[in-house]
């Protein structure tokens, strides 16, 4: 019997309605594994092991008093350190953030609070979800799982880690640019970035609001499924929420692919584009051709904007978005000698910002500035345009469209924070999908040299039953979620 | 050699204007490097944009308006509790003029 902290949320639910197992048993197991690996993975900010254990108790008692339980009764769930907790620190793995209390949970919280779950801690993050290595964190880098001394992606990375190791059973992510989607590949999990608006942000501290959305993480597709139904749903509190009827994702989880068209955009496998990625995700497009699906490979030519319009349109956000952290009312606040609010607020953001955010808040105040608004940012949003009309034109013909989540495979700590261009090079493939507000996720498809590889699926908007479908199919058609990192 | 697009200059204003302050070692390095990103981002000057409309939302939502009721809010001392400098019942703020 695998020990209680291997188990999915699927399982651990039915082991504790079941009377297998207690809610406490399941968070307890999941707490020692955290004692034993976190000094070496760093998945982790911050902890509240008390409050889980109490939590978990009053859930033994609804058990043991024969009352209903959450559809997410004991499961352990880690949150991104840019999701609000109320009461629990969350810092957005920046300084600016470090003592920074929420005086109120975001509404995914909420939600999974309402279904039993059990809060474990908050995760490590690239700085403010500015990176795709989880190295910008103020705390500290997270290492990968399966080579401590590579990153696990990011900016979800601690996220992603703390799966894989099983340090938490489910965990949020987020997912500006391929944030979800990154460091699931990197790390051998599966994570979705859902349609735009599909998902609350209400509680989300925002990076680049009109391409981000919070998504679920987990070791399989049920899982991220059963997790995405508690979380999707509207909200009167985030304006920019679909009123989308609630669906039972899970429901969808059919093992077939027959008779779905998959379309390969080639702009997917461009130039960086590493062999031994393409040579694995093209091994699971064609299971899924042997499953009964058709291939054929197409092109998405505005594609090839992709990268630099998403950082225009990022940067440009990140630069509004972040104007409120002056010091005031929260967050680092240095003043000195009686000094003006101009130099005060200039001193305390550049203490409390890490390089990579001073970056995008200063190239993005200059794409926004006057004289470049038409020339970058404008063009950036014209463009953006394009990119979706590639999209809609090809899924008139495609289900959905098919490629590697990352051109290159886990990256050694180090090795790209100082050229900032290179890491951005990283979300290539991963930023039209937010540009466009649609679907996509990640599903582990392979290996090279004992590192992963994952698989990305895109689905035309709200049909992310249909992209659960074919994540499902080729989980249940292969054998890469049965192989674990081997740190003990 | 490559034409330089932002001069130091013009990233010691821009980050004036994000009220960020940079040291001398950080303008220069700022410089070079939003160069060579400016340098990348120029790739999308070539693409032809004639007649497109922007798209600043990928949702078609427009105006989302509610009833205008007051709902409860957060208490003063909840609101207060994570500023770092606070008086009585009201945020510091630093010298204004």
């Amino acid at each position: 019997m695998p020990k209680l902290q291997a188990l999915t949320a699927k399982e651990t639910v039915e082991k504790i309605r079941g009377k297998e197992a207690t809610a406490e048993e399941c968070v307890l197991s999941v707490f020692e594994r955290i004692h034993r690996l976190e000094d070496r993975v760093h998945a982790f900010v911050t902890l509240v092991e008390e409050e889980a254990l109490k939590k978990a108790r009053k859930i033994d008692k609804k058990v043991s008093g024969g009352k209903p339980t959450g559809k997410l009764a004991g499961v352990a769930i880690a949150v991104k350190d840019a999701i609000c907790t109320n009461g629990i620190r969350t810092t957005c793995s920046s300084r600016m953030l470090e003592n920074f209390v929420p005086p109120y949970d975001a509404d995914v919280v909420e939600r999974v609070k309402r279904e039993d779950a059990v809060i474990i801690g908050k995760t490590n993050m690239d700085e403010f979800a500015m990176g795709s290595s989880t190295e910008t964190s103020y705390f500290g880098p997270t290492h990968n799982p399966w080579d401590l001394s590579r990153v696990p992606g990011g900016s979800s990375g601690g996220s992603a880690a703390a799966i894989a190791t099983e340090e938490a059973i489910l965990a949020f992510g987020t997912d500006t640019g391929g944030s979800v989607r990154c460091p699931a590949s990197y790390c051998s999990v599966v994570g979705i970035k859902p349609t735009y608006g599909l998902i609350s942000r209400y509680g989300l501290i925002a990076y680049a609001n009109s391409l981000e959305q919070i998504g679920p993480m987990a070791r399989d597709v049920y899982d991220c499924a059963l997790f995405l139904s508690v979380i999707a749903g509207h909200d009167p509190k985030d304006t920019t929420s679909v009123k989308a009827p609630a669906k039972d994702y899970t429901e969808f989880l059919k093992n077939s692919v027959e008779g779905l068209k998959i379309g390969v955009p080639k702009e997917f496998f461009g130039e960086g584009t590493s062999e031994d990625v393409e040579k694995q995700v093209w091994r699971g497009i064609h299971k899924l051709v042997e499953l009964g699906a058709s291939c054929e490979e197409t092109s998405l030519p505005n594609l090839e904007h992709a990268l630099a319009t998403y950082y225009i349109v990022a940067m440009s956000e990140a630069s509004s978005n972040l104007a409120r952290y002056d010091g005031l009312r929260y967050g680092y606040r240095i003043d000195r000698d009686n000094a003006d609010w101009s130099t005060v607020y200039s001193k305390n953001r550049r203490i409390g910002f890490g390089a990579e955010v001073r970056r995008r808040i200063i190239l993005g105040t200059y794409a926004l500035s006057a004289g470049y608004y038409d020339k970058y940012y404008l063009k950036a949003l014209k463009i953006r345009t394009l990119i979706r009309r590639d999209f809609e034109n090809a899924f008139k013909r495609f289900n959905v469209l098919i490629g590697p989540t990352m051109p290159i495979p886990p990256f050694k700590i180090g090795e790209k924070i100082q050229d900032p261009l290179a890491l951005y090079m990283c979300d290539v493939d991963t930023v039209s999908a937010n540009l466009a507000g649609l679907p996509a996720m990640s599903v582990p498809c392979g290996f090279t040299n004992g590192l992963p590889v994952g698989m990305q699926i895109i689905a035309p908007p709200l049909r992310e039953d249909l992209m659960l479908q074919v994540a499902y199919t080729f989980e249940q058609n292969t054998t890469h979620k049965n192989r674990k990192p081997s740190l003990k | 050699m490559k034409r330089r697009r932002l001069s130091k200059k013009e990233v010691e204003h821009t980050a004036w204007l994000a009220h960020i302050e940079l040291s001398e070692k950080e303008k220069k390095l700022f410089t070079e490097q939003f160069n060579d990103i400016l340098d990348y981002f120029k790739k999308i000057d070539k693409v032809d944009t004639e007649d497109v409309q922007p798209t600043y939302h990928v949702l078609e939502l427009m105006n989302v308006y509610r009833e205008d009721e007051a709902t409860p809010s957060l208490p003063k001392e909840e609101a207060l509790k994570n500023a770092p400098k606070k008086e009585k019942e009201f945020l510091k703020a630093p010298r204004i003029v």
